[in-house]
């Protein structure tokens, strides 16, 4: 029957980062105004944060974005405890399970291909090759939910830049870590693993492609791709490769996982389109986590002034 | 045991027990313990009950048979209207918290998405059974119609593990196990007809031959 047992301490036991922010938030006013004279308006502030920024964890000073919605970012809880990750199994709740005990330290990635300089990062590196930004996106999921999430990390342009693509370099290819002794759920997946993605060039230059190494202020949850993985709002959520270990600068159109399992429903580009069904199901229309009614979807996901130009004279029902 | 079976006060604790993952699903949705996407919860937990109770439905005949409990059919009705009663909570919330009532966009899927279609299938197949469950049904159809309409459990069940089936992107070994179990109970159904088919054959008088066994 549906009767589960919790897991000892999972992430969700850690105190949200919210009111641990509000926390530290009314520590810090306290301490200024001091107990007796908190104002009014102090008190409002104390109530509703005005601050987007989550700045409470390991990543304390992280610059805002010009790129983050405004909208309502979705619950940790949410975040964590329903998404894909078909290495840690299949169901939406399988991940937070099943990563506790990955290990994700130390971790490299691996820069390669049609490149001036191939370089291998360690995960210390990363964080310090660019100022981290909390960038708080829509995330589409393929299926029809969606969720918003303060992604932090920085452009991926930053890599290419570092180590040069050569003029041969059309298309980037990305690899997830596949380590069966981690991760014996994946052999149910149905897909072949590594997972593997790709993005034309332009579009892994395009300033909203994001190479990212936390959310909600702290580094990424095992669950949710960490140490380190992509994130490409204007494009469904299994674009967004996770646990990344390889990146290969390539000429040719690279194999993706998805499509190699169905290319028939997934394509290369997979940009989140409500008039481009899915031949399943219908994609006009998503479900927010947190609400009950679908809420229309957008075309890009909503990001069409930054990435439409990408696409230009290309037919986006055939290169779905 | 046989004369436990036929016992009348069997039924209800059967019936409450049917209604455990139902209490189960309204106890979690009380506590607020549907996860981050409650309506998929509900539409996963309701889809799976109908297919195991449509699997239970199927098992009586097979198990009365081998087991020579024939008692067991007096729970074939309650089993079949729980599948039913799952099913309808199934499509209740897909109408509703999954699409809103916009029947316009529900009558698009069900023309248009094959997953929906057969699904759709499976569930309208099971109106006239359970509408027909009763007596006074049988008596007025008479066995053999309502036997034979009551055969459309099979396709009822195939459709509801296509449907499964379909639904899923890839990782296939729960709709497949489904797909196995009615498989196994259909092909028993296949054998079993055979072999009584055989067995009329033979001892029919020679002059009739084969046609007799209709």
């Amino acid at each position: 029957m549906l009767i589960r047992r919790k897991p000892e301490l999972t992430y969700a036991d850690v105190t949200p980062e919210d009111l641990y922010f509000n926390r530290r938030k009314f520590l810090k006013a306290m301490g200024i105004a001091g107990a007796a004279t908190i104002a009014g308006s102090g008190l409002l502030e104390l109530l509703s944060p005005s601050r987007r920024v989550y700045a409470a964890g390991k990543f304390p000073n992280l610059a805002k974005s010009p790129f983050s919605t405004t909208e309502k970012p979705n619950t940790l809880e949410d975040v964590t405890h329903y998404n894909n990750f078909y290495e840690f199994g299949i169901d939406k709740t399988a991940p937070a399970k099943n990563a506790q005990k990955f290990r994700t330290s130390p971790w490299s990635v691996s820069v390669e291909g049609e490149v001036k300089t191939k370089r291998k990062f360690t995960m210390d590196e990363i964080l310090k090759l660019a100022p981290l930004e909390e960038r708080i996106y829509r995330h589409r999921c393929v299926e029809g939910w969606s969720i918003v999430v303060p992604w932090i990390g920085f452009s991926f342009s930053t890599i290419a830049n570092l180590v040069e693509p050569t003029d041969k370099a059309r298309y980037v290819a990305f690899e997830s870590l596949y380590d069966p002794s981690q991760m014996p759920e994946a052999r149910y997946g149905g897909i072949a693993f590594p997972y593997v993605e790709g993005l034309r060039l332009d579009e892994a230059l395009n300033p909203l492609t994001l190479l990212c190494v936390g959310m909600y202020g702290d580094s990424l949850p095992n669950q949710d791709g960490a140490p380190v993985r992509m994130v490409i709002p204007w494009k469904y959520g299994f674009k967004s490769i996770k646990s990344i270990v390889k990146i290969r600068f390539v000429t040719k159109e690279p194999p993706t996982t998805w499509n190699l399992a169905n290319s028939h429903e997934y394509g290369f580009y997979s940009n989140v389109n409500p008039n481009v069904d899915h031949p399943r199901w219908s994609q006009a229309k998503e479900r927010r986590l947190g609400e009950i009614l679908r809420r229309n979807t957008l075309i890009f996901n909503g990001y069409q002034d930054q990435v439409a130009s990408l696409y230009t004279g290309m037919d986006l029902k055939k290169n779905y | 045991m046989p004369s436990f079976l036929a016992n009348k006060w069997t039924k209800p604790p059967v019936f409450l027990l049917c209604l455990v993952p139902f209490g189960v699903l309204v106890g979690r949705a009380l506590t607020r313990n549907l996860g981050a996407n409650p309506v998929e919860f509900i539409q996963h937990a309701t889809g799976d009950w109908t297919l195991r109770f449509l699997i239970f439905t199927l098992s009586v005949t097979p198990l009365r048979k081998l087991l020579k409990l024939p008692d067991l059919v007096r729970f074939r009705r309650l089993l079949g209207l729980f599948a039913f009663f799952y099913a309808c909570l199934h499509f209740l919330t897909y109408l509703g918290p999954d699409q809103a009532f916009d029947l316009s966009a529900i009558w698009r899927d069900v023309a248009k998405r094959p997953f929906i279609t057969v699904g759709f299938t499976a569930f309208v197949l099971l109106i006239p059974l359970a509408i027909t469950s009763t007596a006074g049904w049988i008596r007025r159809l008479g066995g053999r119609r309502w036997q034979m309409l009551h055969r459309a459990i099979y396709i009822s069940a195939i459709c509801g593990v296509i449907h499964y089936y379909w639904l899923v992107k890839s990782a296939v070994r729960r709709p497949l196990t489904y797909a196995a179990i009615v498989a196994v109970l259909l092909l028993w159904r296949l054998g079993d007809w055979l072999i009584r088919r055989g067995r009329h054959i033979a001892t029919a008088p020679k002059t009739q031959g084969a046609s007799a066994s209709g």
